[in-house]
């Protein structure tokens, strides 16, 4: 991948030459430069994903594959378990998103608060849990939200607040699922917003103060339209990230009881390496990817009309 | 960075008797919520340090206890520990040279190349934040299969190493740098590759400290891809190991929170160290429009 640098056998103090410098290095170098990242991700992404909507057509028993046709996207369609899942998915992502990213929203203006003592140690603390991986965090909120000997009940207790079953009941699993990923992502997404609650420029608080605003009108009139693109991008990377969720519910809840958590993850990897009906597994995912691709669509048209 | 002079904003600071209550008000505040959310650190320090019953105990133990070189020990007989958290950091220090390189210079070239095809290129390749992982989980299984790659380093490393995240991150950053400076590499009769190494790299290092310490982190958690391809107990990483040992009847949770310590601790120890890169270095990708 040496085409620029095999030019010339380069003198350290080499005489500027007259006439085109060198053109044809300079319009090969980028190709060479790409090369590398379009050849691994055309072997490891986009054949993949051609071969898994031939494998969607397949139905697979025993190593063997059979042309079903579209059987296995009939079958998505009349599968309870799958209705499940999406139901699942769908309830975590509009309340736990728009919950997540209010919440960032208020700690990135507390961050970017003048009353703030101490701010860069808040903005480090609250950031940190997105450093921790899914499988750590899962195995440590299975044992904090233990119901009869974890952390959490034993604290709650002392405010008369009685056992709660955090990862047995089917309702209080779900909302154990959506503070485990509220505790890994919204400092994450703080700090993004805080960045472009920076670019804001202060003359627009000064004006709005001339013009008598308390802090929640300017906070309404000139923090919210100021975040919007900020908030629209954590938007999108919260939805596509939360319709593939797969690790929380994997470690912390294996999809249960009773199915509460499974999510279209979950339940596409028990098709694959549980039932090793890989035909399937791939029709799932594809269902999966063209909701992602439609919501996707849809937040990215709203991007769109930014100024 | 404006250069406006003290502004009402700050002026107001300054003000208002009733301000110091609000400040001390919402730093209390804040500093409440913050020890909720390291609760579960300070949690799984302690319990790294206790056996499987003590971790259940009525009241549950909140101080150090004696356990932590049993728990390792334990760890090292039943998962082979050692070699894991070996595999773990080879896998990701290799991934993170291999995908470094390989993001940076596409990066570099979307950024100050003109060239034809460029921006369809560069469209394609970011479909892979758009298109989910699960797509292509099962066909790289199989791939992986017939490639007799199963329990390998390589087929963890090797499909994730044109990381769209990474090159999107490379091609925001690799914008600041000035032509000025590469047109005056090349009339000083640099060829490209070494304009690369000589002239973009160096001025870079703050940008590519952040894209390191992104993909050792994304490699070092990863789990879903490193538990479908490992399988042989000697060749999991740490995800995979402790995932795992959950799934163990007679689960040693002393033994299990000490490995998640392993996991989490040194990560959460190298980020404090390195945040003001890593930072600033994702929001360079994150908030530029």
């Amino acid at each position: 991948m040496s085409t620029a640098t095999t030019q010339r056998p380069t003198g350290q103090q080499a005489a500027p030459r007259s006439g085109p410098p060198r053109l044809t290095g300079r319009r090969l170098a980028p190709y060479a430069f790409v090369l590398p990242a379009v050849a691994l991700f055309a072997a490891f992404k986009l054949y993949p994903i051609g071969w898994s909507l031939v494998l969607s057509l397949y139905k697979s028993v025993d190593g063997t594959d059979t042309f079903v046709g579209g059987d296995n996207y009939t079958r998505l369609l009349h599968d309870p378990l799958f209705w499940t899942a999406l139901k699942n998915t769908a309830v975590i992502l509009v309340i736990q998103v728009p919950i997540m990213l209010a919440l960032a929203t208020a700690l990135a203006v507390a961050f970017n608060s003048r009353l703030l003592r101490a701010r860069s140690l808040f903005r480090l603390g609250f950031f940190l849990p997105m450093v921790t991986g899914l499988v750590a965090y899962g195995v440590i909120f299975s044992v904090l939200l233990n119901e009869k000997y974890g952390l959490v009940n034993w604290l709650l207790h002392f405010a008369g607040i009685g056992p709660v079953p955090w990862l047995t009941d089917p309702l209080w699993a779900k909302i154990s699922l959506a503070l485990a990923l509220t505790w890994h992502y919204t400092g994450y997404n703080a700090v993004i917003l805080l960045a472009r609650l920076q670019s804001i420029p202060a003359e627009l608080y000064d004006a709005a103060a001339v013009d008598g605003a308390g802090p929640w009108k300017a906070f309404r009139h000139v923090t919210l339209p100021g975040l919007r693109p900020a908030l629209l991008l954590t938007t999108v990377l919260s939805t596509i990230g939360t319709l593939q969720i797969f690790d929380e519910p994997f470690i912390l809840t294996h999809g249960g009881p009773d199915n509460a958590t499974l999510t279209i993850g979950v339940y596409l990897y028990q098709n694959a390496f549980t039932y090793f009906d890989f035909g399937y597994a791939s029709a799932i995912a594809y269902a999966l990817a063209i909701l992602i691709g439609i919501l996707g669509l849809i937040q990215f048209k709203v991007l769109g009309d930014k100024s | 960075m404006s250069t406006t002079p003290a502004t009402a904003a700050a002026r107001r600071a300054k003000g208002a008797p009733g301000r110091l209550r609000n400040s001390i008000g919402l730093t209390w505040g804040l500093a409440i919520a913050l020890a909720a959310v390291l609760l579960p650190f300070y949690w799984l320090v302690i319990a790294a340090t206790h056996t499987s019953n003590e971790i259940f105990d009525s009241p549950p133990p909140l101080t150090p206890g004696g356990n932590l070189f049993h728990n390792l020990s334990t760890l090292q007989t039943t998962a082979q520990f050692g070699r894991v958290v070996l595999n773990s950091l080879l896998i990701a220090v290799v991934y993170t040279l291999c995908a470094g390189a390989v993001c940076t210079l596409a990066g570099y070239a979307f950024a100050k190349y003109r060239f034809k095809g460029r921006d369809a290129i560069f469209g394609l390749l970011m479909l892979g934040l758009v298109v989910p992982n699960q797509v292509t989980l099962v066909p790289l299984f199989k791939m992986m299969a017939d490639l007799e790659w199963l329990n390998t380093y390589q087929a963890v490393i090797l499909p994730n190493l044109a990381l769209p995240f990474g090159i999107f991150l490379m091609r925001q950053s690799m914008g600041t740098i000035p032509d000025e400076l590469l047109d005056s590499g090349r009339i000083d009769g640099c060829g490209e590759f070494r304009l690369f190494l000589r002239v973009v790299l160096p001025p870079m290092r703050p940008a590519l400290a952040a894209l390191g310490i992104f993909l050792f982190l994304f490699q070092w958690n990863d789990f879903v891809w490193p538990l479908v391809v490992l399988r042989d107990s000697a060749s999991l990483t740490i995800p995979v190991a402790l995932a795992s040992l959950k799934g163990v009847v007679d689960t040693d949770y002393g033994a299990i929170m000490t490995g998640t310590a392993v996991a989490a601790i040194p990560m959460a120890i190298v980020f404090l160290a390195l945040q003001r890169h890593f930072v600033s270095g994702l929001l360079a990708g994150a908030v530029k429009e």
